[in-house]
């Protein structure tokens, strides 16, 4: 068997092992690796390091796959020189082990500009995995950060590191951002943005030294003025490692030299990945050392093959709430090169592209990258685009104008990062039954590194799987661009507490009536009430606690537990009606009474003289519980309901959900109170309760599915404040139990609720206990109001008719 | 600037990023705090008339809480241009600490445009 050794364990080292696999897998192969971690996907750590991802999730291949094809790893072992003539390669160690083929995949490393200082503590690069577990194990809030280099790599650890908390300047040489990538105005453009996010940016600054006396303190610049940094980061680029080549005596330019079949200068010496200069040209973008993985692969395993050239370069910066997109030609001074420009400062969208001889050669997008595939797709099949002129800025949404799926060839490259083809994608669609993106992402790796085929593989699923699911979005929404679950990480680890806090850092600093009402929900879920609370970023409902009608008056209703009143409370209901002229009393259908047609500012004077609690009628709150007589009066009761609904209701109210939410007890099983269409209900029966959650008699109609059959009252409590303190901390907001236990399972409810450990179910109700402790009756604020202004009508200190001139 | 400068209130009667309804003989106008800046615009939403003082502030816009229609706080305009409607905007400044407006030198950007 012939010994092929690999001496790097990188994405591009370990992509060709794969193909060779494929080709003709009876090489005896050993790879040796720097680094102790298995291969991992170099292009998500940005992700990491953003805390979007676990250091285990971009694992590519775990210990296991070296295993099952008997690939002995070498890991954390440094090569220290090549013996060409005996052909062995020699670690560190003294270990000789010999080759019959040598693959070199050594990868680069970040290049450290000759700045005095830069030998000082706290200055990192951000280059392996190892980099950012420093990173994120020195990140805190308020840490003074300077980031040097403002190209891709550079912007992706100063966003990482601000989502952190940290705070962070951007300091790069160049005058514009991502120069490489980007012209001066998309460079702009970019730099608005990330100072919208409150990243700094400085340019063109060029850093003269690092000051500091042990631990960097600072950086100073050419120009003589200084900055502050407790930790500083230096990515101002790579540099292919070639000394081990060099060193054997190969041809090394910058890189290692290598032909169109990635050959060195010796025949038995193969290279790829970031290590090689191929045609005078280095990399530092994944697409094409994929391609060459593959070329080198077919070469090494005598398989006729394509010989490799360089695609053109396409880069996507990978940072929330950063769109940027870059590809092709960007050039424009280029002979023949017509441009096609579209701005609007106000949107901060920018997109520019390049044509020759009506065919797409280049773009550039920067805050709208929405048409990046049909652009993508008109790049790559060049596309003669002169009867989409008119359109070409804004292009028909939906409509296949370049190669249609289907007379796309199995050979076709979809996922260019890791060399997915059509062909495989359709393979996995029919033998392993893949009907959503994500299974497709676990099955083949396809849209799983920088995610620009993500459409084009939606595309081949809804055309191929008989199943196809489209995965819901679920991210709050793009003022804040992250799942529900990530936000409650967020918040929860950055201990952010209030609403500006969240959309600063994590957002559009803006916010809007989707998310600031639900982040407004989430914080004060989160910290049980110890919230900064936002009133701005509340609804007008919670900001008066009562419901806006259509002229703009409100609606009260108070709080009238198990719908059971007294004389007493109904008398003054009346007179209050009288007092205050209200339009409308109406029996809701919740068992209580309501006055319509209140104006704001008679609210308090309203609330005082009903003298009862808030119903919480216009809230994202505890609604009521409906009962029935139960057995008190009912001759068929078999439990007393209207005390049980009392106490539950006594229980639970004045708190938030993320959505109404309603119960009904009943004392027996015909359901007067309709306990099985309710969000909570419990059941009587002789001798037991059960209790059920998940119901809805509203837009759509659900039966409420069982959680637990109890026999104390007591027990079919709890089980109801464990389900009610569950759907709060993981249901999304505006989602309505009926949705959520639907979203879960209520297999997976019953195990993490009623069936749970006792110190989660403890957990659960300490947490309510807690946020009940901290919660009051709103309408409390009638008389001590939150603002002199909550409810008063401003009156203007002149009038119109007769102003005084100032 | 045309028009008289009106005393309306204190500024710290505004709070934060809400906004609150004035009564200026047969004119409502809504005046908001952008913090610290202080715009005005006519109160009722052109849509079905919703009290846009009582609105969620997004950015520089303000949402109205019967329909969600969005309108520009400092220019009048509805942020979705498929909206025919904009509303009246009011000069308005802090001095002293007293928010005044200038209710005469009100206008509209659509009406400027068609002018």
């Amino acid at each position: 068997m012939k010994k092929l050794v690999v001496v790097g364990n990188g994405m591009a080292g370990v992509a060709c092992v794969e193909h060779i696999l494929k080709h003709k897998p009876d090489f005896d192969i050993t790879i040796f690796g720097d680094e102790t971690h298995v291969n991992y996907n170099r292009i998500m750590l940005s992700l990491v390091l953003a805390g979007e991802k676990s250091a285990d999730e971009i694992v590519l291949n775990d210990i296991d796959w070296y295993r099952s094809h008997s690939i002995r790893a070498r890991l954390g072992v440094k090569v220290a020189r090549i013996d060409r003539a005996a052909r062995l390669v020699i670690d560190e160690e003294g270990e000789a082990a010999p080759y019959d083929r040598l693959i070199l995949a050594t990868g680069s490393s970040a290049f450290i500009p000759p700045i005095p200082g830069v030998d000082k503590k706290n200055v990192h690069v951000f280059r392996t995995l190892d980099d950012t577990r420093h990173l994120t194990a020195k990140a805190r809030k308020g840490l003074k950060v300077a980031v040097i280099g403002g190209g891709l790599l550079g912007l992706e650890a100063a966003r990482g590191l601000q989502v952190r908390g940290c705070d962070v300047t951007v300091v790069h040489l160049g005058s514009s951002l991502m120069d490489k990538q980007l012209d001066a105005t998309g460079g702009e453009y970019l730099k608005r943005r990330l100072e919208d996010l409150g990243i700094r940016v400085m340019l063109p600054k060029q850093t003269a030294a690092l000051t500091g006396n042990g631990k960097v303190e600072g950086l100073r610049f050419a120009s003589g003025d200084q900055i502050d940094a407790e930790l500083v980061v230096i990515a101002t680029g790579i540099r292919p490692n070639a000394e081990l080549a060099r060193d054997a005596g190969l041809h090394v330019n910058r890189g290692i030299v290598v032909n169109d079949f990635l050959e060195t200068s010796d025949p038995a010496i193969f290279a790829v990945g970031e290590c090689t200069e191929h045609r005078g040209q280095t990399f530092g973008l994944v697409a094409p050392l994929f391609d060459q993985a593959r070329v080198l692969a077919a070469k090494i395993t005598e398989q006729p093959g394509p010989a490799f050239a360089a695609p053109a370069p396409a880069a996507k910066l990978k940072i929330m709430g950063v769109d940027i997109y870059s590809a092709g030609v960007i050039d424009e001074s280029e002979p023949e090169t017509e441009v096609v420009r579209y701005e609007d400062p106000g949107l901060g969208a920018y997109k520019k592209l390049l044509l020759r001889n009506n065919r797409l050669i280049g773009m550039i997008l920067v805050g709208d990258i929405e048409d990046e595939h049909i652009y993508m797709d008109w790049m790559r099949s060049a596309a003669d685009l002169s009867g989409m002129r008119r359109q070409l800025l804004f292009p028909p949404r939906g409509v296949d104008t370049g190669l249609s799926i289907a007379e796309m060839p199995d050979s076709e490259t979809i996922c260019g990062c890791n060399g997915v083809r059509k062909g495989d994608i359709i393979q996995a669609i029919h033998r392993h039954g893949v009907t959503t993106l994500h299974q497709l992402k676990e099955r083949t790796r396809a849209s799983t590194s920088c995610g620009t085929c993500a459409g084009t593989c939606e595309k081949l699923l809804r055309a191929v799987a008989p199943d196809f699911q489209e995965e819901t979005a679920t991210t709050l929404c793009s003022c804040v661009p992250f799942s529900y679950e990530r936000l409650r990480e967020i918040v929860r680890g950055q201990k952010l507490k209030s609403v500006e806090e969240v959309l600063a850092v994590y957002g559009n600093r803006k916010g809007c009536e989707v998310c600031k009402p639900a982040l407004s929900y989430m914080l004060d879920m989160l910290w049980c009430g110890e919230h900064d609370e936002d009133r701005s970023a509340r609804f007008i409902n919670d900001r008066v606690h009562a419901n806006i009608q259509k002229d703009g008056t409100f609606s009260v209703v108070p709080r009238m537990r198990g719908g059971v009143t007294t004389p007493d409370e109904l008398r003054r209901i009346a007179d209050v009606a009288e007092k205050y002229n209200v339009p409308m009393v109406k029996v809701t259908g919740s068992q209580r009474l309501d006055l319509l047609g209140v104006k704001k500012s008679d609210l308090p004077a309203v609330w005082r003289d009903l003298g009862m609690a808030s119903g919480q009628a216009y809230t994202k709150g505890v609604r009521m519980v409906k009962t029935c007589v139960g057995s008190e009066f009912c001759r068929f009761g078999t439990q007393d309901s209207t005390s049980a609904g009392i106490e539950l209701e006594r229980r639970l109210e004045n708190l938030f959900t993320p959505h109404k939410f309603k119960m009904g007890v009943v004392g027996c099983p015909r359901n007067c109170a309709e306990a099985t269409v309710k969000d909570l209900g419990l059941i009587g029966q002789d001798g037991s309760w059960q209790v059920v959650v998940g119901g809805a008699a509203g837009k759509s109609v659900r039966k409420a599915d069982l959680l637990i059959t109890v026999e104390t009252t007591e027990q079919a409590l709890e089980a109801g404040e464990l389900f009610f303190q569950y759907y709060r901390e993981n249901g999304n907001y505006l989602e309505r139990s009926y949705d959520f236990v639907e979203r879960l399972g209520i297999e997976k409810i019953r195990k993490e609720t009623v069936y749970a450990p006792d110190e989660v179910k403890r957990g659960l109700l300490e947490r309510l206990a807690r946020s009940k402790a901290l919660s009051h009756d709103a309408w409390l604020e009638g008389a001590q109001p939150f603002t002199p202004t909550q409810f008063v009508q401003i009156q203007p200190m002149q009038t119109i008719e007769e102003p005084q001139l100032v | 600037m045309k028009g008289r400068w009106i005393k309306i209130t204190e500024a710290e009667n505004i709070p934060l990023r809400e906004g609150r309804p004035v009564k200026l003989g047969e004119v409502e106008i809504a005046i908001f705090n952008l913090n610290g800046r202080f715009l005005t615009i006519e109160n009722a939403c052109p849509h079905k008339g919703g009290p846009l003082c009582d609105g969620i502030v997004t950015g520089s816009a303000v949402v109205c809480p019967l329909h969600g229609r969005h309108f520009d706080l400092e220019t009048g305009m509805p942020v979705r241009a498929s909206e025919p409607a904009c509303l009246t905007v009011f000069p308005t400044r802090v001095e002293n600490g007293i928010v005044m407006v200038n209710i005469e030198a009100g206008h509209r950007a659509m009406d400027s445009a068609a002018a």
